[in-house]
């Protein structure tokens, strides 16, 4: 299928609205994605029509529910490339499968245990780890980065022992685009016996992994990232893991057999699915997949590489105007800051001109320590963006400096 | 001048522009016109939280009145703070306190202000009123 943006476009019918008067650029991608018309149409015909507890069926909606929701974890399971569809825990989201991992490895590490972290983590995979070292006594170490944003392998290497038990990073930085080296760091870690945990909440828009092929331990990530809904997303793990951890919630679903003397957990993925699930939601994950498998993951990847070089290449030729996250290797984001301005008061100025971009420290504090900088201003583009749409940015952001300065 | 000719001399000053690009670019203006505080006040405890960008906010009492001086990172919310400073600085303890704040939505500050700023104007407006809810505490002793 050739790549016909316009067409695409049409897609979203949010990508209509205006914005303070003007026809809404929509480049804060890494944040949240729009959503195409058949992932709205499928949350409304599930609510209209088939809207019915799951996994209880004994009535004809219940089964219909049931099927389309274990339709969409098999379509999960294809698409990342799982052996098993029971691998596939559904969560609310990227935060809360790893707060059910690191909650699961309480019980695993030890005092002298260590659990390594990349430098350019998302808040989300550092505050459960750091909890989970103060439970257990395990200690934390970072993997450093460069100034161009990209990990230090050599010190990984240094760092990694027969006393690491984890490795947590991220696929692609969420405030820099760069994508991690993760097959080499997987392999390095399993040399010593250690886990790998990869947050793809900023990659699966761009990169479809196959996590058999990268024998990750597990791998997470949010549906809102990839054109489907929020307050959904997925755990991956191992079978075996799945089956080491204890469950993280209690609640319906995940029992086999309940007493006041003692319970028995379902087997997977119940174990790990207490109480009603996103339904709607979890349906729909798998219409977003579909969506943007029919477009092409190679397509999407070659059309925003060449969004990502143009705007790179275009907005450069601004004077005093610095990027963050300079890696040959990363996705659609930039990151930048111009020079004695704050990040906020160029967001400011952009918004009114339509432009959603996001500003701040994007819950990645120590990125921003590293390079002192309070935030940066993050434009971050997704297929559905236009050249046309990074002139306005550009043109935008010229007009803030002129303000600003 | 009393408090409230300031406020009516503002509402004024701000209806002369119809865009709001040129409302900012007025804003920016009164930003840079402020005057900085002294670096040695820029500390941990005079910063103002619920704002993006820094806020730092110090009050000091002249001849019974309230004297406010600030500063931030950020030059849109700097003209923010010249606004309010032009309010409420250099006015008696109990006018601070009982001033009607309406003139921030008949400028239409806050509805074009993005969240995050207008919950840093809110912030900002609680702390002037609380130095001079202390100040009066003081003055009663
Ligand atoms: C790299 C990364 N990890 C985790 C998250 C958190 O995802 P969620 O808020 O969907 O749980 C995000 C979201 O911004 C992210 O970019």
């Amino acid at each position: 299928m050739s790549f016909d943006v316009q067409k695409i476009r049409e897609d979203f019918p949010i990508l209509k609205r205006k914005v303070n008067g003007h026809p809404l650029v929509y480049l804060d991608n890494a944040a949240t994605s729009q959503k195409p018309q058949a992932v709205i149409d499928c949350m409304v015909d599930y609510y209209s029509n088939y809207n019915a507890n799951i996994h209880r069926w004994v009535h004809t909606l219940s089964q219909e529910a049931t099927d389309a929701y274990e339709v969409a974890r098999k379509k999960i399971q294809n698409h990342f490339g799982i052996i098993h569809p029971e691998e596939v825990i559904f969560t609310s989201g990227t935060t809360h499968a790893i707060n059910l991992v690191a909650n699961g490895f309480s019980s695993i590490l030890k005092k002298g245990d260590e659990v390594l972290v990349s430098a350019m983590e998302h808040h989300s995979n550092i505050v459960p780890w750091q909890m989970l070292c103060e439970r257990t006594d395990a200690t934390l170490k970072v993997i450093p980065m460069n100034e161009t944003g990209e990990l230090v392998m050599e010190d990984f290497e240094k760092l990694l022992s027969e006393n690491t038990k984890l490795v947590f990073l991220n696929h692609v930085s969420n405030a820099l685009g760069t994508i991690n080296p993760i097959e080499e760091i997987i392999n390095k870690a399993h040399k010593v016996g250690a886990a790998v945990l990869i947050d793809g909440a900023q990659s699966c828009a761009h990169i479809k992994p196959n996590l058999k092929a990268l024998d990750v331990d597990f791998y997470v990530t949010s549906a809102h990232k990839m054109c489907g809904p929020t307050g959904v997303g997925i755990l991956y793990g191992k079978k075996e893991w799945l089956e080491k951890l204890p469950p993280y919630q209690g609640g319906g679903e995940m029992i086999k057999e309940v007493t006041f003397e003692k319970t028995t957990y379902a087997g997977l993925p119940h174990k790990f699915e207490a109480g009603t699930p996103n339904i709607a939601g979890g349906i729909a994950f798998g219409v977003a997949i579909d969506y943007l498998n029919e477009i092409g993951f190679q397509e999407i990847a070659t059309y925003e590489d060449g969004l990502l070089s143009y705007a790179t290449s275009e907005l450069l030729k601004i004077e005093g105007l610095k990027i963050y996250g300079t890696s040959k290797n990363k996705t659609s984001v930039i990151s930048f800051n111009l020079d004695g301005i704050h990040p906020y008061d160029v967001g400011t100025i952009v918004d009114k001109l339509g432009i959603a971009v996001r500003t701040g420290h994007h819950c990645a504090q120590p990125i921003m320590d590293y390079y002192k900088i309070p935030g940066t201003v993050r434009a971050s583009f997704s297929f559905y963006n236009t050249k046309e749409e990074v002139d306005k940015l550009v043109e935008a952001v010229k007009r803030a400096k002129m303000m600003l300065s | 001048m009393t408090i409230t000719t300031i406020q009516e001399e503002l509402i004024d000053e701000f209806s002369l522009f119809d865009d709001w690009m040129d409302k900012y670019e007025h804003l920016i203006e009164l930003g840079k016109s402020l005057p900085l505080i002294d670096a040695s006040l820029k500390t941990e405890e005079k910063l103002i939280k619920g704002c993006q960008s820094k806020v730092w906010l110090h009050a000091e009492m002249t001849d019974g009145k309230v004297v406010f001086t600030a500063d931030s990172d950020a030059i849109i919310t700097k003209g923010i703070i010249a606004v309010l400073i032009r309010v409420f600085s250099n006015q008696l303890p109990e006018t601070i306190i009982n001033a009607d704040t309406s003139f921030i939505d008949e400028i239409g500050l806050k509805e074009h202000l993005s969240p995050t700023r207008a919950n840093g104007l809110v912030s900002m407006i609680k702390q002037m009123k609380l130095y001079a809810v202390a100040f009066q505490a003081q003055q009663k002793k």
